[in-house]
């Protein structure tokens, strides 16, 4: 994942070890280093070119931010001139800005199929799974930026430990203490349920929904779309009975629970999965008054 | 959840475009609410005038003398531009109420796919009933 030049560390013992004198290795590989930078803006004013005579080229605008490089704190943007090709997806032509012309663009990615979730951009101003935006369908220049809201580690790269956090506060595992009878028996569930939580199962857990929520922004604590979708998975599995969907409901009810959704409808615009977030949420703020309504 | 870098005019007011209905709905809600609960203020302060109208005190208007209420709304009525807010409170009014009406919907789980369209119908609606009030409010006032 890390494409962070190793050199500098390798630099930096050297200098310590021999002071000022100047390795044959050092020197080696600055020249590397220079011809490198050389090939680099060579192929890249080759492909501005190609992008000026050709049409089929796709022009990418990349937030760049390394906060442990002095020359590249100050957060800038970078514009890449990729060849398109049927197809493409925002993640193909990220990868091949990083191939081509910069290896140390970082950003998450892995299945490259929109299942592991790792890869959740701002893409022209709207939280996307990059494997998963056709590039066809964007206006260009495409803006590529890291999750809003979200605290930025390197280039495309945020911070996601608060998610995470939020996450693993819903409890986001099955729990039950009803067992069937007898000791080889299988928890059934039945089909009506099982389709009762079907969209909610399908979270990657990519966090698009997190960051594009205003009220998570505002609110540290707010448990967030994403989490509030996994409780909703498992308070309204049947297999959990009623104890644990109890302890489930005074999770989700609490001040930072369901209550801070105020429907912006958010979360469910950019669910790279199409989870009815809002839809989940309202629920589950029906089974919380449910739940504590009395009438003696 | 620090912000500890500036990514420029991304996480500022321009962000507006990239609003979808729901987000819009929600702003218009929340600016609309403070909109009637600062009229609601006025509202109150001009009907009070009517406990001192009702122990008989007078104001002179237009050369003659009458109550303090009917005084107070004639003259104000006679404004021009209290006539033309008096048009944006009836669109901020019956927005806030066909969205409220919305929210009821959204809070019960009746129609969630179909929310922006219940916003762009409640806006339509808004605009209608509005330019339909115009010539009740403004007549006589030009």
């Amino acid at each position: 994942m890390s494409t962070q030049t190793p050199t500098q560390t390798e630099e930096s013992n050297e200098t310590d070890a021999e002071a000022e004198v100047p390795s044959k290795g050092d020197e080696r590989r600055e020249e590397k280093r220079r011809r490198a930078a050389e090939e680099r803006s060579r192929r890249q004013a080759e492909e501005a070119e190609k992008a000026a005579a050709d049409e089929e080229t796709v022009e990418l605008k990349v937030f760049r931010y390394d906060p442990e490089v002095e020359g590249k704190q100050e957060p800038r943007f970078d514009t890449f001139h990729v060849p398109f090709t049927k197809g493409m997806t925002v993640l193909d032509a990220l990868m091949y800005s990083r191939d081509t012309y910069d290896s140390s663009l970082t950003f998450r990615h892995s299945c490259r199929q929109a299942v592991c979730g790792s890869d959740a951009m701002f893409v022209n101003g709207g939280q996307k799974l990059a494997c998963k935006t056709q590039i066809s369908e964007l206006e260009q220049p495409i803006r590529v930026e890291p999750l809003p809201h979200a605290e930025v580690r390197k280039d495309l790269v945020v911070d996601l430990e608060h998610f995470y956090d939020q996450m693993e506060a819903v409890e986001p595992y099955f729990q039950t203490n009803e067992y069937p009878d007898g000791e080889l028996e299988e928890q059934r569930q039945t089909r009506e349920n099982r389709e009762k939580v079907k969209m909610s199962t399908r979270c990657i857990w990519c966090s698009a929904c997190m960051s594009s929520c205003n009220i998570a922004a505002g609110d540290n604590e707010y448990l967030g779309p994403a989490a509030i979708n996994k409780a909703y998975r498992f308070a309204m599995d049947e297999r959990e009975g009623e104890d644990i969907k109890q302890k489930r409901l005074e999770i989700i009810e609490q001040e930072h629970g369901v209550w801070r959704c105020q429907t912006q409808f958010s979360c469910t615009e950019v669910c790279p999965k199409d989870i009815p977030l809002t839809e989940h949420i309202q629920e589950l703020k029906r089974e919380a008054v449910k739940n504590n309504l009395k009438f003696w | 959840m620090s912000q500890s870098y500036n990514r420029g005019l991304i996480e500022d007011f321009s962000r507006w475009r990239e609003f979808q209905a729901g987000m819009w709905a929600w702003i218009f809600h929340k600016f609309t609410g403070w909109v009637l609960i600062g009229y609601l203020f006025t509202h109150i302060a001009v009907l009070s005038t009517a406990i001192p109208a009702a122990d008989g005190a007078t104001m002179m208007f237009q050369g003659s003398e009458t109550d303090v209420f009917t005084g107070t709304i004639v003259s104000l009525e006679g404004l021009l531009l209290v006539r033309i807010l008096e048009v944006g409170l009836l669109a901020v009014a019956v927005f806030h109420m066909l969205n409220g009406t919305r929210l009821l919907l959204v809070d019960l789980g009746v129609g969630l796919e179909a929310q922006d369209k219940s916003f762009y119908a409640s806006l339509i609606l808004t605009g209608a009933i509005t330019v339909a009030s115009v010539p009740t409010f403004i007549a006589g006032a030009f």
